[in-house]
């Protein structure tokens, strides 16, 4: 579906005729991307991550097949082709491997701010249940590939990580540790489980970039979202897409490409762990193991279960931790508040930022060494974790007093447009 | 009996001569569909059983160690499956230590007498694997944080094992795992079967 006054695709060239009747790729490309995809007119920055997530998994697609013409997926010699070959020997192999490696962090970077701007703006909120639903699918993906992706380089804490991870499975009663050595292929991982994970880290990029297609797909059938959460009502709330957002799109990609060159460039190893530069070693465990900066939050869920309760300690952490990513697909129906974006609900905004450093605390619990007082944190915000998402979120969509929406995007724009004329 | 055959009816009818409604066509259907399912199935089996232990994994199932030079109250470290393992030679204080713990005061009710093989309490023989989530604990090398416990410490998420590796204090849930092991000789000991 599309708007009715989106501009309709019309090929002047003949060779462009000739193409539109046989294979209307440019057809799509002009209705998805181009002028014939309107957009809420009053996007803001906020509405630059799609694109740019996009643009990272180009990226990280791009360095990853490259990095892959170099790699050894052998216990013996992948952290040699990584640290030696790589980082030394191949030409440009330092910046490929750099970029490859910080592209996931700041990959995560720009999805953290993406899901931030959807839960603010609910964006999950009909009629885009499934956009949202996809968008955690994809999220999952990563979450997945960046995992598999850091034990490549088979330091410390790429055996650890791939030690402790694969350890959740064992979690479960009987079929546990049988399910850890199907997908480890031995009993503590090595060749097997590396050659596997180098694989199924080629692979899922391209999952992952199927999944944005139907992101996109779904988003695309009612259109985008407005920090209004107002829908679109006739063309004056409206600008096509191109040029008018990927002008905006490209100049904001550009800017945000320079933070992460600047990272990439300067800082390189700031966001990784330097035991990751030591062998892996299966006879002996770093003594501070922590996952990327990434899963700090999730990993603060998994360790804030310290006692036994009906179940073991362990697989409460193990569930809890699934858990609170697999809620966020429920999320539409726990919150059925009417109105879409959070600057119009005040008390929805105030739990909303608790929320925010709810999990702010979970990531610097799951970054930091354990305490007894930091363990007692974690516990206090796992819990809020939970609490904010299936108690304090659906009761405030039922009592909260919403402010009045203004009656139309454009209204929105130009109201703010006549106050701002009349101040000056 | 012209509508039977040209309605594709099958030879069953009720007992009144009026068709059964199963037609030919249902028939191959189900059995087609049936068929292409069993066969999916059996085609995802070597798909699935491949990411399972391979043959060159499970060799190195059994491992011959000398423990003639380990002194009461020293142990060393191994590796079995690529798994580290601790073998260590319990000293008259540890064992008393780990003799004097009531059984119900544990999370995984264990004697050191079930852990260790007759006559010879003093050998504990565990995998050097936390039960929490596989690090590695420390204790076993000489300095080492061995925990209040006397045993193993691990540094990943506080576990605490006694003098008989069975968990006392943190989140794992299990004693450390005692392998299938035999005396060889009495200064021979070979892991797995």
């Amino acid at each position: 579906m599309s708007f009715s006054w989106a501009k309709p695709y019309e090929p002047k060239h003949p060779a462009m005729k000739w193409l539109d009747e046989r294979l209307p790729i440019p057809r799509l490309v002009y209705g998805a991307t181009g002028p014939g995809y309107p957009v809420p007119r009053n996007l803001n920055y906020f509405w630059n991550f799609g694109v740019l997530a996009g643009v990272f998994l180009t990226i990280q697609i791009v360095t990853g097949i490259v990095l892959a013409m170099h790699y050894v997926s052998t216990a013996d010699g992948a952290f040699n082709s990584v640290n030696q070959l790589i980082m030394r020997d191949v030409n440009a192999g330092w910046l490929l491997r750099y970029a490859h490696m910080n592209g996931a962090s700041f990959f995560f970077i720009v999805v953290y701010i993406h899901i931030f701007r959807g839960l603010y703006y609910g964006s999950y909120k009909p009629p885009r249940e499934l956009v949202w639903m996809l968008g955690l699918v994809i999220y999952l993906l990563m979450m997945a590939n960046a995992f598999m992706g850091y034990v490549l380089p088979w330091g410390q804490m790429s055996y650890w990580g791939a030690q402790v991870i694969t350890g959740f499975f064992s979690a479960f009663p009987l079929v546990g540790e049988p399910i850890r050595v199907w997908l480890l292929g031995g009993y503590a991982p090595d060749q097997a489980a590396l050659t596997r994970f180098f694989s199924l880290h080629y692979l899922l990029p391209f999952v992952i970039a199927g999944v944005v297609i139907l992101h996109i797909w779904a988003l695309h059938i009612p259109g985008s979202g407005n920090p209004t959460g107002v829908d679109v009502k006739d063309e004056k709330d409206t600008l096509p897409f191109h040029p008018y957002f990927t002008a905006k799109d490209g100049w904001f990609s550009a800017s945000f490409l320079l933070i992460y060159a600047l990272v990439t460039f300067y800082a390189p190893n700031y966001l990784g762990h330097p035991d990751n530069y030591i062998p892996a070693n299966p006879l002996a465990t770093p003594a501070h193991i922590v996952p990327e900066w990434y899963f700090w939050p999730f990993y603060a869920i998994l360790r804030s279960f310290t006692l036994d309760f009906i179940l073991p300690a362990k697989l409460w952490g193990v569930l809890a931790m699934f858990s609170s990513i697999l809620l966020l697909f429920f999320l539409p129906w726990l919150d059925k508040s009417p109105v879409r974006s959070g600057t119009y609900r005040p008390l929805f905004k105030r739990f909303f930022w608790l929320m925010v450093i709810d999990v702010l605390i979970l990531g610097y619990v799951g970054g930091a060494p354990i305490s007894a007082f930091r363990t007692a944190l974690g516990q206090f915000a796992a819990a809020y974790y939970f609490l904010h998402f299936l108690v304090i979120l659906p009761l405030v969509s039922k009592f909260e007093t919403t402010l009045p929406l203004p009656n139309s995007i454009s209204e929105s724009v130009l109201g703010k447009r006549g106050t701002m004329a009349t101040a000056g | 009996m012209a509508t039977k055959a040209s309605a594709g009816v099958t030879g069953e009818t009720g007992g009144d001569g009026v068709p059964s409604g199963v037609r030919r066509r249902d028939f191959l259907n189900v059995a087609a569909v049936s068929f292409a399912g069993v066969g999916t199935v059996a085609a995802l089996a070597p798909l699935i059983v491949q990411m399972s232990p391979s043959a060159d994994v499970l060799a190195l199932s059994t491992t011959e160690v000398d423990i003639s030079k380990i002194q009461p109250g020293q142990g060393i470290k191994t590796q079995w499956r690529k798994q580290p393992i601790f073998i260590r030679n319990l000293t008259p204080k540890e064992i008393a230590e780990a003799n004097a713990v009531s059984l119900s005061d544990l999370r995984d009710p264990q004697s050191l007498a079930e852990r260790t093989k007759p006559g010879k309490a003093n050998w504990l023989i565990t995998l050097g694997v936390c039960t929490h989530l596989g690090c590695v604990p420390l204790g076993i090398g000489e300095g080492e944080n061995k925990g209040p416990y006397g045993g193993y410490f691990c540094p990943c998420h506080g576990s605490m094992y006694d003098t008989a590796a069975r968990i006392r204090q943190g989140p794992a849930p299990k004693n450390l795992e005692v392998p299938e092991y035999k005396f060889t000789s009495p200064t021979t000991v070979q892991i797995g079967s």
